[in-house]
Order: structure tokens, then sequence, then C-alpha cells
């Protein structure tokens, strides 16, 4: 009797401290979806466009590496891709508005997303990394001798357009709050997927993928559909980068990009919901200063330094270790 | 002149020699991935740093100091060998238990600093190596022109790859290396100091690095970046190869090197690409790789 009551009590703590942290989760969310909708009033629409792209980028990658476990070395192959469909679609047929040029240029990354999963599910662990890497170099040789893509030279001056043939993108504004309002589509959607039982066996798949499959879950089914998805999101940034920048260069496809998301997530706080959005935010900005000052040279060596620091000193990134800092101190 | 699908001969064969070149750069590259991937299980992505370090470690002290080609290809493999050691020791150990993949951004990291700081100081241009006095000419060999010093590449990189596995294989050291790769905690419970043992095989493993690109500096331009497009190759080889055996890691070297070598005399645009084609054939068809045990 006495000890049911006690768990009762058990209970309802638990379920008070879920209320709680759940509270303090919309609080955060709230202040900074203020910030960000006050923002362009402050500072250049387009330098924060570019935050938000890489955001996604990041986010649509740490879905593969920081909740399902997937080092994928390639995610530049499908940036580009939807950079350079977008772009392609939307510099030569003028008739079509920028929303189907962005469907489509994220369809194509969904399509070559699929068959990179197909491919590289077949190794496990480190090779995983080399597959991916290698598979994107192979896009990248592509990339620079189709002639559509202008080679070397990039694509130039593609147009906006207008969003639904309605809303003139010219305007940074406009497109300000089209990026924002797609970011959070794309956040949401994997907040959700992460939440559902769906991610919850990416979870399990990631802590332990010999159990997982003793559960009785075809493991590489789960891991497929986390990679599309996950391409699916990196292309959709790769377009919407291409309509804000008005180009698409060969940097998209090159393994350098595929590291600086790797270098994004994992400095945000991989297998955290806001982390690669903190990474991005902090990534593009250390870039962005330095490029101006006079380190500018510095930039590339700077960023291997914060990647050897982090993974030495604070794997858990920026989100991770202020979560562990709040579990510890406001219990 | 006698031709093949309408390609001379000579063209043939040259390419066919430039292929088998490459190839044996692969196979080294690959073999020392495979070393350092056997007791340590990371894979190296400064590897390919590693042998730029190598290629630039032999200019520098031949500009300085005026260093004989002969004792670049000792010393520089020492030189860029402890650097590999003290890369181990002071920073891949400190995360030795933690998931490899964060020993694998690590090296990373350090490739993407050592590229970039040696950038900054020698550019991307490229540095020049001239050949030593010894090798320069060739023999017509009736139906192509052999360079002497590409041959001599071809012999020296098969030299090493033939040590290295003649000391895995056959001496009490390589016993350790190859008992480690099963069970490193059972060979230390025998009294065998394996964090030393871990250190000096990272050493070697960068050391064979160090060594390919010695034997680079006087045909393929010194540059800072010369490492990170041949590692990515490296990485479909030995995807294509499997890291199971030290042959297997030859073979698929030499044999991809001169499937390159074909592709460019026979339809120069793939020639980039048709490596990694043929991982993914190999990937379709061979999901565990030619020679590879497992996934």
């Amino acid at each position: 009797m006495n000890q049911q009551a006690h768990s009762a009590d058990i209970h309802n703590t638990i379920l008070a401290q879920q209320k709680a942290q759940d509270r303090r989760k919309l609080m955060i969310n709230g202040v900074l979806l203020a910030l960000f909708l006050v923002a362009p009033f402050v500072m250049y629409p387009v330098f924060l466009m570019k935050i938000l792209c890489f955001a996604l980028f990041a986010v649509a990658f740490n879905l593969l590496f920081g909740f399902t476990g997937l080092l994928s070395f390639g995610h530049a192959a499908f940036l580009a891709t939807g950079s350079y469909t977008t772009g392609y679609l939307l510099s030569h047929y003028s008739g079509l508005t920028t929303e189907v040029g962005i469907i489509a240029g994220t369809l194509m990354a969904t399509v070559l997303g699929l068959a990179f999963a197909l491919l590289s599910i077949r190794r496990q662990g480190i090779y995983f990394a080399m597959v991916t890497l290698a598979l994107a170099q192979l896009v990248y040789f592509f990339f620079v001798q189709s002639e559509f893509t202008g080679g070397e030279d990039g694509m130039h001056g593609i147009p906006r357009g207008e969003l639904f043939g309605l809303l003139d993108l010219s305007d940074n504004l406009n497109l300000y709050y089209v990026v924002l309002t797609v970011f959070i589509g794309c956040y949401l959607l994997v907040q959700r997927i992460v939440a559902s039982p769906y991610g919850q066996v990416l979870k399990a798949i990631k802590q332990n993928e010999p159990r997982a499959v003793s559960l009785g879950y075809n493991v590489d089914r789960y891991k497929i559909l986390a990679f599309v998805i996950s391409a699916a999101l990196t292309g959709l940034a790769g377009s919407m980068k291409a309509v804000v920048f008005q180009l698409s260069s060969l940097q998209d496809a090159h393994w350098h990009t595929s590291g600086e998301v790797i270098l994004m997530t994992l400095v945000g706080g991989m297998g955290t919901l806001l982390g690669p959005v903190v990474g991005a935010t902090f990534v593009v900005n250390v870039e962005y200063q330095l490029s101006q000052g006079a380190l500018r040279d510095w930039v590339d060596p700077i960023l291997g330094g914060v990647f050897v620091l982090t993974v030495l000193a604070f794997r858990s990134g920026i989100v991770g270790e202020i979560q562990k800092f709040m579990r510890k101190n406001m219990g | 002149m006698s031709m093949i699908f309408g390609v001379p001969l000579a063209v043939l064969f040259g390419q066919l020699l430039i292929g088998i070149i490459n190839g044996a750069f692969y196979a080294l590259l690959s073999l020392g991935l495979a070393v350092i991937f056997g007791l340590l299980k990371i894979i190296n992505f400064a590897h390919g740093a590693m042998y730029m370090l190598g290629a630039l470690v032999t200019v520098v002290l031949f500009d300085a100091l005026g260093m004989n080609y002969w004792v670049s290809l000792l010393v520089v493999p020492l030189i860029v060998g402890s650097f590999g050691v003290i890369i181990e020791y002071s920073l891949l150990r400190r995360i030795a238990g933690q998931d490899h993949i964060y020993s694998l951004l690590l090296t990373f990291g350090v490739a993407l600093i050592m590229q970039g700081v040696l950038i900054n100081i020698y550019g991307v241009s490229g540095l020049r190596y001239s050949m030593p006095d010894v090798f320069q000419g060739g023999m017509n060999l009736g139906f192509m022109f052999l360079p002497y010093y590409r041959a001599w590449v071809i012999v020296a990189a098969l030299l090493m790859c033939f040590a290295t596995w003649f000391i895995i294989e056959k001496t009490k050291l390589g016993a350790y290396l190859r008992a480690g790769t099963e069970d490193s905690q059972l060979m230390q419970g025998f009294g065998i100091n394996v964090p030393l043992l871990v250190s000096l095989t990272y050493g070697f493993g960068v050391a064979l690095a160090a060594f390919a690109g010695v034997l680079a500096a006087p045909i393929y331009s010194v540059t800072p970046v010369m490492g990170s497009s041949i590692l990515i190759v490296v990485f479909a080889v030995v995807v294509i190869g499997g890291m199971g055996s030290i042959g297997g890691a030859i073979t698929t070297g030499i044999l991809m090197g001169v499937i390159e070598g074909l592709t460019k005399t026979f339809y120069p645009p793939a020639s980039s690409a048709v490596i990694f084609l043929v991982m993914v054939l190999v990937l379709m068809f061979r999901p565990n790789g030619l020679f590879g045990k497992e996934a």
C-alpha cells in the first residue's frame, strides 16, 4: 500500500520534470523564433539566409549522423545536385516559378540519395564513410565535366523568380521569410521524425545495431530511409542556396563541403535538435569574420583546429554541453 | 607504327607504364592504411597529408641542405614517421576508448591543419625537385621508351611492399602486430607493451606514406594539395580490395592503376572517374570487396 503510494509519487515527479523540460524547450524555441523573425531588420538578410541554408544542411546531416550513427562523408553531392538542378531549371526555363525549381532540385537529390544509400549500405562502419566520400567524388567529376554546370566557372545570375508566380523573390526580405518558413517546416519535420517510433528505432540502431537486428527490425531499410530523407533535405538546402545567392558552383560539390557540415554538426552538438543550427551559425560566422580580417588565409587550418579541439575536449558540442550543465544544476 | 583500336602501341604502353606507376603509389598508400587499420581500427584521413608531407620535406631538405635523394629516401620517412608517432601519442591516444568515428574525424582535422598551414607557406603552384643524375635518361625497349626513374619507382615500391609483407608475416614484431589485431587486451596480459606498439604501428604506416611521397617528388608536382585528391582514390581502392590482406592491397592498387591508364588511352574523359565506377560495380556484385573477408 505504502509502496504503491511511493511509486505513484515517483511517477508524478517524473511527469512534472518532463513538463518543466517541455516548457523550457518551448520557451527556447519561442525565443529563437522571435530572434529569427526580427533578425533581418538588424542584420543583412542574405547573410542570415546563408546561415539558414547551412543550418538546414546540418539538421539534415545530423538526422543521419547524430541520430542514426552513420557518418556520411559525401553529403556535398546532394547539396550540389539540388543547387545545380534548381539553378539550371530556373536559368533555362523562364516560365517556371521558383518553387517548381526548388522541388525539382530536392527530388533529384532524393533520387541520388537513394542510389548512394543502396550502394553504401552494403558496407558498415568505417567503410561507410569511405564509400560515401568516393561516390561523392564521382559526382564531383561528373559536375566538373558536364557542360550544363559551367564547369570551373559555375552558374551565375540564376533568376530568383516569383513564388507561385505571385511573390517577388528578388526582394531580400520576401525571400528571407520564405527561406525561414521552409527551414522551420523542415526543422519541425525532423523533430517529429526523431520523436516518432521510427526515430526510436534509428536511435536503437545507433546504440546497438546487433540488438536491433535481433529484435526483428530490418535495419537496412530503416537506414536507407534515413539516408534518403537526409539527402532530400540536403538537396532542398542546396536548391534554396542557389536561389539565395543566384549562383551554383563546384565548391558545393567539393569534399571540403562534406567536411564542413560534419564540423557544424559536431561543434553544435550531434544528436541534439538545436545543435546543428547553433553549429552552422557558429561556423558560418567564424568563416565570415576570419575572411574579413588579417587571418583570411588561415580559415582552413583554424577550422581544422576547431575540429581537433572539439573531438578531443568537448564531443557533445555546444548544445550538448549546455544540456549536460543544465541537467546537473537544474535537475 | 603498329596500332591497336586506333591507338599507337607506343602510346598504349606509355599509358600502361604510367598506370603501373600510379598503381604502385596506390598500393603503398593503401598498404599503410591497412597496417594502421589493423591495430588501431581507424581510417587515417591524414594519410594523404602525410604523403604530401613526405614529398614536401624532400624538396625542402634538398633546397636547404642539398640533401641527396638516397639519404632523403631513408631520412624523410623517419622524420614524417616520428611526426606520426607524436600525433598518435599526443592526440589519437586521448580518445582511444571512444567510438572510432571520433579518431577518424580527428585525423581529418589534422589533415586540414597540415594542408592549410603548408598552403600558406608554400602556395599551391607546386615546387620543383630535380631528378637525381643517375636517373636521367632511359632505355629503348623496342616497343616503348622506359625512363630509368619510372622503372626505379616501380622496383622501389614493390620492394617496400614486399618488405612490409615480410615484416608482418615473418618476423616476431609482425607476429605481435597480428596478435594485437586479433586481441590487444589479451596481448597486454602477456606483458607486451601495447601502447608502444600502437604508436610505432601508426608511425610505420605514416612512414610508408612518406616513402611514397619521396618517390613521388621527382615526377609529380609537389604541392600541399597533392595528398587530398590521391587519398580519395586510395579510399576507393581500399573499398575495392578490402583491407583483409596485404597481397590484396598490393594487387588491387596496381590493377586499378593499370585500369586508369587504359581508360586514359581509350576514353580520356572517364579516366579520373573510372576507379570510382569500378568501386560502384564491386559494391553491387561483391559487396565485401575483391579480397575482403568482412563487411
